[in-house]
């Protein structure tokens, strides 16, 4: 089982971008980097400067690197820059929309969670076009990843196990107008939440979190407890997407349960401890409501055992 | 412009073909379609009958198949393309790649639309569902400005369709999970969003209070009108405000706009409500087929008497005007 960090969501500061990055790559046990910016394309200019020293700092340090492209791309400069990426030849290029696809056809790519990949037609119809890695939707249950994985043994399936759940993205700019600004004249305000600005419920109850363009879950996936039904089903990765809190220390732990050095009960404490106060969430996989967290063994059938665990080479 | 009106039953449909609607769109009793809602929609019978109707009164039929096929069920969204075709659909409307692609390959004669469930918001997306799945129109995402839609009218080779009424996603369609976040029930894999099973109200200290699953989705105080708890058009808080933080309870209506669509070389205007009755899309298709007349004749649109119908009983221009932004 690979463990992939996504690409960061969030606007943060560039130094602060770089450094996360270079620490990433000497010590957290991923085998996948995904970078870029894929949310808003007007933050990408600011760290742009870094992207070469962090590639290569990355890739350094045996770190597979993948480029990722913007969700959503509407704008004359964003298809210019959504070519570039996809020209490049160095790098594999995880697609998360169709708009470079066309390009990357025939050639070995990646998909990310935000193409709609729902079902084992769609996956194998991208695979035929050159997609080895699959990073599918975070709202799809077990069932399909388990008929999806299993239907497509050559190609590494990843599912969202970490991180705030994106679950939309918008032309709209909410950080803009929440602070009564324009999207063209926004400021950045973004920058203020670096971990997404919590949005609450009229009576106080945390439930999403507002990241420019992007709606996010307030509650954090956390596949840990799955860990061994999604090796078992066939999947091939895990990706991690950086909140802001040691996620070093998570890949670490994520590592540990998969490898069998930590248990799922320690594992979950453990992480409890590195992203404190914010609730974890598991339902979509169970096929419930996201926000719900389905405790370990709580479900009607006996947990399928892991099998032995070995890292699929891509 | 074409004027392209939903129908959720049969009735709708007469109702539409006889108001004056280019053509109809509907969908199958069941997941494969974006509206999914009890006592809507059309058997395969009731669909023949439907598209034997409007081809009598020279008024095409689309058929919706535009949810994602759900793993290991795809025979479901298969048999639903087929039923289409056998029916005699105009077009098939399809979001799922992998059912263009099931669709172009068994049946290649057949018209096929983009969905706007796709979410093909430029011209390269759009380029591709043409090139990979032969695919005739694609209808755009409520994300584009009208000089955005004019572009890419002009670089793509492909009609475009646009909707000018009713329901408005704030988010881009198809890459949504808001409704599955809280309700387990989501557009892309059961054709619902914030579903009515789901929607409880309860009164409290003289207010009235919408939930949707677990959570808070708006309070009303006393006299204060109450709208559906859609997800996105809730009122929510932040450290910084609270109150309507994604959109306020609008609907779409793109009449004022209908000028610079044409000019934008918008190939069709869609209006959007499979979900609501006979009465209201009579109306509503009479009004912008009367709309449509006057514009062709250089008549500048009068402000609609439409806004009575909408949800939330006020409109927006949404996405088309820069600013919604």
């Amino acid at each position: 089982m690979q463990l992939t960090l996504g690409p960061v969501l969030y606007n943060w500061q560039p130094d602060q971008w770089r450094d996360f990055y270079f620490r990433i790559a000497e010590e957290a046990p991923v085998d996948v980097v995904v970078i870029g910016e894929i949310v808003c394309s007007k933050r990408s200019p600011f760290f742009t400067g870094h992207m070469p020293d962090v590639i290569e700092r990355l890739a350094a340090c045996g770190k597979r690197v993948i480029l990722g492209t913007l969700i959503l791309v509407s704008l004359k400069r964003e298809r210019q820059q959504m070519a570039e990426i996809a020209a490049n030849t160095e790098f594999m290029v995880e697609a998360n929309d169709l708009t470079c696809l066309g390009s990357l056809d025939g050639r070995p790519h990646a998909i990310g969670p935000f193409v709609n990949i729902y079902n084992e037609a769609t996956a194998a119809y991208f695979a035929r076009r050159g997609a080895r890695r699959i990073c599918l939707p975070p709202e799809l249950p077990m069932d399909s990843i388990r008929t999806i994985a299993r239907a497509l043994p050559d190609v590494t399936t990843e599912v969202f196990a970490f991180g705030r759940v994106p679950l939309a993205i918008s032309a709209r700019c909410y950080h803009a107008r929440l602070h009564k600004l324009s999207k063209d004249n926004c400021r950045f305000v973004c920058e203020k939440d670096p971990d997404g600005l919590p949005v609450t419920t009229l009576d106080g109850e945390p439930f999403l979190a507002m990241n420019g363009v992007q709606t996010m879950s307030h509650a954090c996936a956390n596949l840990l407890g799955e860990v061994g039904d999604l090796a078992a089903s066939g999947v091939g990765a895990l990706r991690l997407s950086p909140q802001r809190c040691d996620m070093v220390a998570v890949a670490c732990v994520f590592r540990d349960v998969i490898d069998g050095r930590l248990t799922r009960d320690d594992g979950m404490h453990e992480l409890s401890r590195i992203y404190p106060d914010v609730p974890f969430a598991n339902g979509f996989v169970h096929g419930q409501p996201g926000a719900v967290f389905v405790a370990a063994g709580a479900g009607a059938e006996p947990r399928a055992r892991a099998p032995q665990m070995r890292d699929a080479v891509q | 412009m074409e004027l392209i009106c939903p129908a959720g039953t049969p009735a709708a449909l007469r109702a539409a073909v006889d108001a004056g609607a280019d053509a109809v769109y509907c969908g199958f009793r069941d997941e494969t379609n974006a509206r999914n809602f009890p006592g809507l929609n059309f058997s395969a019978e009731e669909l023949r009958s439907g598209i034997a109707y409007a081809h009598n009164h020279g008024v095409r039929i689309l058929v919706a198949i535009n949810t994602f096929a759900r793993a290991g069920a795809l025979d479901v969204w298969t048999r639903a393309v087929d039923a289409a075709v056998a029916a005699d659909a105009d077009a098939l409307i399809i979001a799922d790649a992998g059912i263009l692609d099931y669709a172009a390959q068994r049946h290649p004669r057949q018209r096929l639309h983009v969905s706007v469930q796709a979410g093909a918001a430029n011209p390269d997306a759009i380029n591709y569902y043409m090139k990979a799945f032969g695919a005739r129109r694609v209808v755009l995402p409520r994300v584009l400005s009208v000089p955005e839609i004019a572009a890419i009218a002009r670089e793509v080779d492909c009609e475009t369709e646009v909707f000018v009424f009713g329901g408005l996603c704030v988010m881009e369609e198809g890459r949504c999970s808001l409704s599955s976040y809280a309700t387990g029930q989501s557009p892309n894999m059961h054709g619902v969003c914030s579903p009515a099973s789901h929607v409880h109200y309860r009164e409290e200290k003289g207010q009235l209070i919408s939930r949707l699953g677990a959570f808070t989705v708006n309070k009303f105080a006393a006299g204060e009108p109450a709208g559906y708890p859609t997800l996105c058009k809730g009122r929510f808080q932040t450290e910084h405000a609270a109150g309507y933080l994604f959109e306020d309870p609008v609907s779409l209506d793109a009449t004022a706009m209908l000028p610079a669509l044409r000019k934008a070389g918008v190939t069709a205007l869609k209006i959007e409500g499979r979900q609501r009755g006979r009465a209201y899309i009579e109306r509503v298709v009479r009004n912008f087929r009367k709309t449509l007349a006057e514009l062709n004749d250089g008549v500048t649109a009068p402000p609609g008497d439409l806004v009575a119908l909408t949800e939330g009983q006020s409109t927006t221009a949404g996405a088309y005007r820069k600013s919604w932004r």
